[in-house]
This record gives structure tokens, C-alpha cells and sequence, in this order.
């Protein structure tokens, strides 16, 4: 316990060194209410080392533990001596995935709060609720197709460089001022409570699973579910747009002040 | 008291974000899995790393709130105004690297690929290499969040396209990926997801939104997101690089 609290110290010690480095030498004006901000480190510190300590001793070993029951041969199917699973077999291990993956990003604070901007934005284009919907199953899918991929042993690169090419082209044929939006949902969806669980179930996977190592297929599902939100919601960003402009063919989609003269749509010319 | 209440409001939300995890996980084990828990894992230890994890992160970000928000904010806005350019730069550098080196999500995470790093071999299997190899992948992540803050303020400053110089970094995310050693990476692709998290994002939205306010023609919504973007593209080449040109020395100085 008083090793993670030393730890701890020596992780907030830049960004503080930083803060009050840049405020007395760079800036020289004094801080208002010092004490206010001491306590609020003071609880940073106190808050992480805790938090940390509750991450090793639930939040990891119930990720593993779901990873290996889920995967253990009792649970599973029974199957002739000998012979190979298929990759069927795991469905509650994707069931479980896409359920863990929906359930913590849809009723998540921060995109309630980014999904209801994005609807004051749009003019009423996009629906807050199914912005919120395609995000989180942009994430749930993610996570399958990272499970997925770790049962069947696939590498990695290849589902996150197919979904680089495919926000490539949908960032070149999407809305402008919904692609900042699109990408900040990606970081949106992976809070600190969701990342070492995610992480915890691919290293499970990959450890419980024969023929899968750890090193070699445990990593990339955090990697997918940032990279399917930003799918999702373009997606559903396009979708608004061509039913927006195709009953009255006027008002393009989205149109603010800044991104009217980068507009492709001549329509709105 | 105000700071109680505000305490408590947090209590909740960090309450409902643990709610999620808890109810989905319990289902599972009590309607599909139906087998006691292992040996190894006492449900009361379990109850109280729960609970560790909702103190935790509770005190942490009313903490951020109380302390680092305000100052970081207030920070950007002064170094905005002050006009010097090199100034900002190093502040943003400065700004990305320290909010990166103590986000929650990344020390767990860089402690976990250095247990599965010496586990499977690549580096000397002891609790040093282990701890020295989450330290060296964390300061790279650091490292390369400092240099996308710096782009993206360069960018904001220069007027750049955004979505172009995504893509760019996706390209060089593609051919670097040719070169690294395959065991490298899923920790470097899973290093872009971690970083956007409890600290980052808002210190570095501040930065991003303030500066595009500050600058004339300038978009806050659309340019101060962008950063957010370009620190979650940065890791991945960051640590693919060193992949390619690290891992070597870090393997010959643990053995």
C-alpha cells in the first residue's frame, strides 16, 4: 500500500512540477487560492493510489476471471477428442463483450453531454439519442471484432489498417464539422473505469484461449473500440445528410459559419 | 458545505460508471457462468477493490477539478495571451507529457505489457525489467502525446487541414507498422486509445479550444478537437518507432 502511494507521488510529480513551474517562473503571478489547489493534489494523489490499488485487486482479476471461465472447456460446448473448436463455440464470450462494451458507453456522462452539443449544432439533423446509439455500438462492435479476433488467432493489423482505409474515405465524403465530433467519440468511449477492463479481457483471452500468446493477440481491443465509434458516427452523420437533402434539396447538412466555404455540397451554393 | 455535496455528486457518477461494469459482470456470473468464484479471488476482496476503485477515482477527479483544471486553464489562457509563440510551444509540449505520465489508464495498462513482455521472453523476466519497460513505454507515450499538442497548436496556428493530416498520420501508422516487430505491435495500437483519457482530454481541450478562440477565423469547435485527434495518432508511431529502433537496447540492457 505505501509502495502505490510512493508511486504514485512520482507520477503527478511532472505535470505538477510543470503547472507550478510555468505559474512562478514563466508567468510569475500568483496562484489564487493556493490552498483550495494544494487540497485538490492533495486528493489527486490520495484518489490515483487508490484507484490503482482497486484496479489490481477487482477491476483486472474479474476481467481475467470472466476471460478464462468463459473460455474454460467445461463451459464451453463439449467436442470430439481431438478435434479443433470452432470459433462459433465463444459466442458468450462475444455476447459478453458487446454487452460490457454497450452497457459502459451508452449512459456515459461525457458523451450524453457531447451528443446533445452535436445535436444543438446540426439544427436537429442529428438525433442526440442515436448519435449516442452509434457510438456505443460502434464500441460494442469493436470489442466483438477484437474478441473475435483473438479467438481466431488473426493479426491485428489487418482489422485496424481496413479500418484506417475505411475512415479514410469517410472522412473525405462526411460532413466537415461533424469530423472533429466523430473523432473525438473514439477517445470519448474509453474511460478510465473501461480501458482495464477491455485490457483485462483481451489478456485473458489471448492466456486461456490454446494457441493464442499474450504478447502476440492480448493487446489491440482497446485500439478497435476507439476506431469503430469514429465509423459509427460518420456513418450516421451521412446517413443524416442524404435524408436531409434528398426530400427539400436546400439547407445542407450542418452548415456553421466556419465550414460553409469548405463545403462540398454545391447545393448549398 | 459546498465541497461535501459536490464530493457527493461525484461519488455518484463515478458510482454510475462502476454500475455498468458490476451489474453486466454479475449477470454473467450468476444466469450463464453459475461456478464459484476460484480460490484465489475472495468475493470480500473483491467487494473492497470495488470500493478502492469509486474512492479512487472520486477523490481523482474532484481533485483534477479542485487543483489542476483550473490552473491548466488558466495557464493556457495566460501563455495564449502572452504572444510568444516558443513559450506555448514548450507549455503545450510540457502540458501533453505531465497530464500523459499520470493518467490512471496508462500505468495500468504499460504495467500490464511489461509483465506480458518479460513473461513471453522479450526482456529479462524480473520485476525490474518489468517496472523499467512500463516506465520506458510510458515516457515514450508522454513523449509523443508533448509532440502531437505541439502539431496540433502548430496546426490551429497555420490554419492546416485537419482530416488531411489524419490521414497522413494513418499512412505513416501503416508502413511504419511493415517495419515494427509484430510483438510490438498491439501494445503501440492499444497506446493511442489509452492516452485520450481522465487528464489529457481536458487539459488538452482547454489548451486547443482557448488557443482557437484567441486567434481570428478560427473555429473552437472544429480546431480544438483536433488535438485530442493527434494524441490519439501520435502513440501508436511513437511506440511503433521504437519498436523498430529501441527494443533492441532496452532487451541488451535488461539481460
Amino acid at each position: 500500500m505505501l509502495a502505490t502511494f510512493w508511486d504514485t507521488l512520482r507520477d503527478i510529480f511532472p505535470i505538477v512540477a510543470i503547472i507550478f513551474g510555468f505559474q512562478y517562473l514563466v508567468i510569475r503571478k500568483p496562484i489564487k487560492h493556493f490552498l483550495k489547489v494544494a487540497i485538490g493534489f492533495l486528493m489527486v494523489w490520495v484518489g490515483l493510489s487508490f484507484f490503482l490499488m482497486g484496479l489490481e485487486q477487482a477491476l483486472f482479476p474479474m476481467g481475467e476471471l470472466m476471460a478464462s471461465q468463459l473460455t474454460s472447456p467445461d463451459f464451453l460446448p463439449a467436442i470430439a477428442e481431438g478435434a479443433h473448436r470452432h470459433w462459433s463455440d465463444y459466442y458468450w464470450v462475444y455476447i459478453f463483450a458487446f454487452t460490457i462494451g454497450a452497457s459502459t458507453t451508452i449512459a456515459e456522462p461525457s458523451l450524453i453531454a457531447v451528443s446533445i452539443k452535436a445535436g444543438e449544432i446540426s439544427g436537429g439533423t442529428i438525433n442526440p439519442f442515436t448519435l449516442r446509439l452509434a457510438v456505443a455500438l460502434g464500441m460494442a462492435f469493436g470489442i466483438t471484432l477484437g474478441a473475435w479476433r483473438i479467438v481466431m488467432g488473426l493479426p491485428l493489423q489487418w482489422f485496424v489498417l481496413g479500418a484506417y482505409c475505411l475512415v479514410i474515405v469517410q472522412t473525405l465524403r462526411s460532413p466537415k464539422s461533424i469530423i472533429p465530433l466523430a473523432f473525438d467519440s473514439g477517445g470519448v468511449t474509453t474511460s478510465t473505469i473501461t480501458v482495464p477492463i477491455i485490457a483485462a479481457l483481451g489478456l485473458g483471452l489471448a492466456s486461456s484461449i490454446p494457441g493464442r500468446s499474450a504478447l502476440m493477440d492480448g493487446f489491440g481491443m482497446i485500439a478497435l473500440a476507439c476506431l469503430f465509434p469514429i465509423i459509427t458516427v460518420m456513418g450516421y452523420a451521412q446517413i443524416a445528410q442524404w435524408r436531409s437533402n434528398r426530400p427539400s434539396n436546400t439547407e445542407p447538412f450542418l452548415v456553421t459559419s466556419a465550414t460553409k466555404p469548405h463545403q462540398g455540397d454545391t447545393n448549398a451554393l | 458545505m459546498n465541497v461535501i455535496y459536490s464530493l457527493a455528486l461525484q461519488l455518484k457518477n463515478s458510482l454510475r460508471d462502476l454500475l455498468p461494469v458490476v451489474l453486466v459482470i454479475g449477470f454473467f456470473q450468476l444466469i450463464v457462468i453459475r461456478q464459484p468464484l476460484p480460490d484465489t479471488l475472495a468475493l470480500l476482496d473483491l467487494a473492497l477493490g470495488l470500493l478502492y476503485v469509486v474512492i479512487g477515482l472520486t477523490l481523482f477527479i474532484k481533485g483534477l477539478e479542485l487543483g489542476l483544471f483550473p490552473l491548466g486553464e488558466n495557464l493556457a489562457r495566460a501563455f495564449v495571451q502572452k504572444g510568444s509563440v516558443t513559450w506555448l510551444l514548450l507549455f503545450a509540449f510540457a502540458l501533453g507529457f505531465g497530464s500523459t505520465v499520470a493518467e490512471p489508464a496508462l500505468i495500468a495498462v504499460a504495467a500490464r505489457a511489461g509483465v506480458v513482455v518479460s513473461q513471453s521472453g522479450l526482456i529479462e523476466n524480473s520485476s525490474l525489467a518489468q517496472s523499467s519497460f512500463a516506465f520506458t513505454l510510458r515516457m515514450i507515450v508522454a513523449l509523443s502525446v508533448g509532440t502531437a499538442v505541439v502539431v496540433g497548436v502548430l496546426r490551429i496556428f497555420k490554419g492546416w487541414p485537419l482530416h488531411l493530416m489524419i490521414i497522413a498520420g494513418y499512412v505513416i501508422v501503416m508502413l511504419l507498422t511493415l517495419l515494427a516487430p509484430a510483438e510490438l505491435v498491439g501494445i503501440a495500437y492499444d497506446a493511442g486509445g489509452v492516452t485520450t483519457s481522465t487528464i489529457t482530454v481536458p487539459l488538452v481541450t482547454a489548451l486547443g479550444v482557448g488557443l482557437a478562440s484567441a486567434i481570428k477565423g478560427r473555429n473552437p469547435m472544429l480546431d480544438g478537437f483536433g488535438l485530442i485527434a493527434f494524441a490519439s495518432v501520435m502513440p501508436i508511431i511513437f511506440v511503433l518507432l521504437f519498436g523498430i529502433f529501441g527494443l533492441g537496447l532496452v532487451a541488451e540492457g535488461a539481460s
